[in-house]
């Protein structure tokens, strides 16, 4: 099988890598790049848990092939803050009790890093609409909502 | 890795991705947005031998007035793209109606409004709206090109008109008359999931509030969109009533479609939701025409 070179830009960082073209992107990012914040769940689109930003929006990466990524920029969960310096979703859902097995997080915190730069003061039912696409099978989603409301406040008031 | 092995080509202009297509034949397929693709790659139902990706074609990504205040859309232009632009809002409020339901934000960040269209999903929605908008979809291949009408281009489940060495390349919105309101309704479990049943309506009143076109469109209930006859027949040329609104809610429930039972609805559920969808989207249809 033919391979392909791709040059992508991942979290601010150039990498060159030969791909296989059916490599999907979120395999790309754990197997190949060892970034294991991006979580797969159901690899068809269902879950959110690998949800990435792909020149700025929120996609999934679990159906975007790695070779679709050449020329393009990804940011993944990891670029999102540090322990000592989080950033104000990932204080917030701390904050707020709103993991708990943590594995949809990533995805959620994707998700809602660019909802919160458009919608910087959401009513409750926008939040619900914001992550209607992603599945949280431990927090019922209601310290999730909390959250995200803390999360605005942080933002305002640090802005 | 889930798929199976393929080849890959990047094609990024048209004539390339014609040129591609027409050399691989039926061991080729063109990759979309690759929301409903990959993912049957990954469950291996899907098994091309080569994809012919659009991704890197900036010229099939667009939204352009036409002369006759119409739209074109290109078929890689991206569902959210169609969701929240002014142009398409302004002339076909029917399309930010019913984009909200389509999947969630980040697969709509990706699809792409011809790949929805050339899927042929069934429970699809743009396939239905693409025939209650009166589409001409554009079609090429290798040194050629051809129109094909929106009621024309469904064949059965996930099939259509096109061959293997074709693309999708343009879908054509002519411009509504004045007087028309469209409505959207569906019923489905989980708000961007496929619809049990869906409807979708636009219809026309003249100056003195009858009736001149009525399309509508049922959804999920048949192998691919059925467009209403009764709706034609009953309702042009008179004043919308309630009565005929029902009697054409009668008629598309028992006589038009042919639903099928699976996990989410029953047949029989669904006959009764498209009674009432029915009902509803016409109606809200009238008196936004009446506006
Ligand atoms: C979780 C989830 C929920 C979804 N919910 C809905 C929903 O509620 N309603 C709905 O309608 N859809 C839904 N979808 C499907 C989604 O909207 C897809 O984006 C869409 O159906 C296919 O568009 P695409 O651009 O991704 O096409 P692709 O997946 O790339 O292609 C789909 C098929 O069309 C062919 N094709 C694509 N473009 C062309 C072209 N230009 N010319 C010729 N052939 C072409 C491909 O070869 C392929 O066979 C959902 C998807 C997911 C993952
Ligand atoms: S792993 Fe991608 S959406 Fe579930
Ligand atoms: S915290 Fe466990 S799935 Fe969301």
């Amino acid at each position: 099988m033919t391979t392909h070179t791709i040059k992508v830009k991942v979290n601010g960082v150039e990498y060159v890598r030969e791909v296989e073209p059916r490599l999907l992107l979120s395999d790309f990012l754990r197997h190949d790049l060892g970034l294991t914040g991006t979580h797969v769940g159901c690899e068809h689109g269902i879950c959110g848990a690998c949800t990435i930003l792909f020149d700025g929006e929120p996609m999934r990466s679990c159906l975007i092939f790695a070779v679709q990524a050449n020329g393009h920029e990804v940011t993944t969960v990891e670029a999102l803050g540090t322990p000592e310096k989080m950033h104000p979703l990932q204080e917030a859902f701390q904050e707020k009790h709103a993991l708990q097995c943590g594995y949809c997080t990533p995805g959620f915190l994707m998700t809602l890093k660019p909802f919160l730069e458009t919608h910087p003061n959401p009513t409750d039912e926008e939040i619900r609409e914001a992550i209607d696409g992603n599945l949280c099978r431990c927090t019922g989603y209601e310290h999730i909502i909390e959250a995200v409301k803390l999360a605005a406040q942080k933002m305002a008031t640090r802005s | 890795m889930k798929p199976i092995p393929f080849e890959y080509f990047a094609p990024t202009t048209v004539e390339e991705a014609l040129e591609h297509l027409s050399n691989l034949g039926y061991g080729g397929k063109v990759l979309a947005g690759g929301q409903s693709l990959i993912p049957a790659m990954n469950f291996r139902m899907a098994r091309p031998g080569a994809l012919v990706d659009l991704n890197g074609i900036p010229e099939l990504a667009y939204i352009k007035p036409t002369a006759d205040g119409g739209l074109a859309i290109g078929t890689m232009t991206r569902d959210s793209k169609v969701e929240h632009s002014p142009e398409v809002a302004k002339r076909f409020p029917l399309l930010p109606e019913v984009m909200p339901n389509i999947a969630h934000p980040q697969i709509r960040n990706r699809g792409t409004f011809g790949g929805s269209i050339a899927h042929a999903d069934p429970a699809g929605q743009l396939p239905a709206i693409s025939i209650v908008l009166n589409a001409n979809l554009k079609v090429l291949k290798k040194g050629s090109e051809r129109w094909v009408k929106a009621e024309e281009f469904f064949l059965g489940p996930f099939m259509t008109v096109l061959e293997p060495e074709e693309m999708l390349a343009e879908v054509v919105l002519p411009a509504l008359p004045p007087r028309t309101g469209s409505s959207y309704q569906q019923v489905s479990r989980q708000k961007g999931g496929y619809s049990m049943a869906a409807v979708a309506s636009v219809v026309t009143l003249d100056e003195a509030g009858k009736c001149t076109n009525a399309r509508m469109v049922m959804i999920s209930v048949g192998d691919v969109p059925i467009l209403s006859a009764a709706a034609l027949r009953i309702l042009v040329g008179q004043k919308p009533t309630p009565e005929a609104i029902a009697e054409v809610a009668e008629i598309a429930a028992s006589q038009e479609i042919d639903p099928g039972t699976d996990i989410h609805a029953t047949a029989e559920y669904r006959r009764h939701l498209i009674r009432v969808l029915v009902r509803r989207s016409l109606t809200t249809a009238f008196e936004r025409a009446a506006k």
